[in-house]
């Protein structure tokens, strides 16, 4: 079953990839460049993975699939994306 | 930000409504959280199937102990189990305390938050801001707080006898009664309006940050009226849990 939630939901996956706190994160959409923070996105999601949409344009950021082998991190929606500083 | 998995044993659970419960776990090595945030809940079947859901926290501070309020969705696959089956003793994996977004603290840095701080939650939607309730309660924090409440009928309220303890000057609390209202109530059961929700949140002026939290369709309609009331949409925060 679909879950359609938002950026909060996904917190715990996107740690185990990223070490920033995602839902504090902004993302920029590639398509209408709408800048967020990641926990304003709608994110459908299920137990394969799930999908992050730009809440203004509707087109999908990121999306994480999880199968045995890997996980697999899409990240083709997205034009970058804004962290809290860390020290280099 | 803490990743991996932790395991608990719950010590205790409590009957919060017909359809939901809150749930008291010992989980060593918790390093506390933040009013707001939530963690995941890691089940494993005996052939070794696992499901992963969010729930958000309803306690606040540093303790070890953590407490959720679930809520058993009717063809949900983990909230059942939590709400029927889990007795004290049994142990649960915990993967948090996740999202620093949908936060309130009484301090950032050493600066006192002092604007008004509005919460609106539907059904169990008042986990997370029953935290902040908590979290401003259990300090000397000055801001004025107000929760507007959505439920289906007074025994869907979670946590009823400690807000209604909570209520005051500093906590003004409406409540909204979507099927059925309390006896004597002075307008019968119906959905929140646009209306409503002006009448009963701080105004604009007052420049509140403001929480959501509920159902994704009732999270939706609420957003959507605080920025035609006015409100930045910066400075207003939502949670989405899906369902109807």
């Amino acid at each position: 079953m679909v879950m359609h939630v938002d950026g909060n939901a996904v917190a715990g996956p996107l740690s185990e990839i990223f070490r920033a706190d995602m839902t504090q994160a902004s993302g920029e959409c590639r398509h209408c460049h709408e800048t967020t923070e990641l926990a304003r996105a709608d994110v459908e999601l299920d137990d394969v993975g799930f999908t992050l949409r730009c809440r203004s344009c509707t087109h999908v950021l990121f999306t994480v699939i999880h199968t045995n082998e890997r996980t697999w991190v899409d990240l083709q929606g997205i034009a970058g994306l804004g962290l809290p500083p860390f020290e280099r | 930000m803490t990743s991996g998995w932790k395991v608990g044993t719950v010590s205790a659970t409590r009957t919060e409504t017909p359809t939901g419960r809150s749930i008291t776990i010992d989980v060593p090595g918790w390093p506390g959280n933040i009013a707001g945030q939530h963690v995941d809940v890691r089940l494993t079947a005996p052939d070794g199937y696992q499901a992963v859901r969010s729930y958000s926290i309803a306690s606040v501070g540093d303790d070890e102990r953590v407490q959720l309020a679930v809520d058993r969705l009717p063809d949900g696959e983990v909230s059942p189990y939590l709400v029927d089956d889990l007795l004290p003793g049994d142990q649960l994996e915990f993967r948090g305390p996740l999202g620093g977004w949908f936060v309130w603290r009484p301090e950032v840095g050493d600066v006192v938050q002092t604007e008004p701080v509005q919460l609106i939650g539907g059904g169990s939607g008042i986990v997370p801001l029953i935290a902040m309730i908590r979290s401003h309660a259990a300090s000397a924090n000055p801001a004025k707080f107000r929760l507007l409440y959505s439920v289906r009928s007074p025994e869907d309220a979670f946590f009823a006898d400690e807000l209604a303890s909570l209520a005051g000057d500093d906590l003004e609390i409406t409540w909204v009664y979507t099927r059925k209202a309390p006896e004597g109530w002075p307008m019968p059961a119906h959905r929140l309006t646009k209306d409503q929700l002006a009448s009963a949140s701080f105004d604009v002026t007052q420049n509140p940050s403001v929480f959501v939290c509920g159902p994704t369709g009732f999270v939706e309609s609420v957003a959507s009226w605080l920025v035609d009331l006015g409100h930045d949409p910066a400075r207003v925060k939502t949670e989405r849990f899906g369902g109807a």
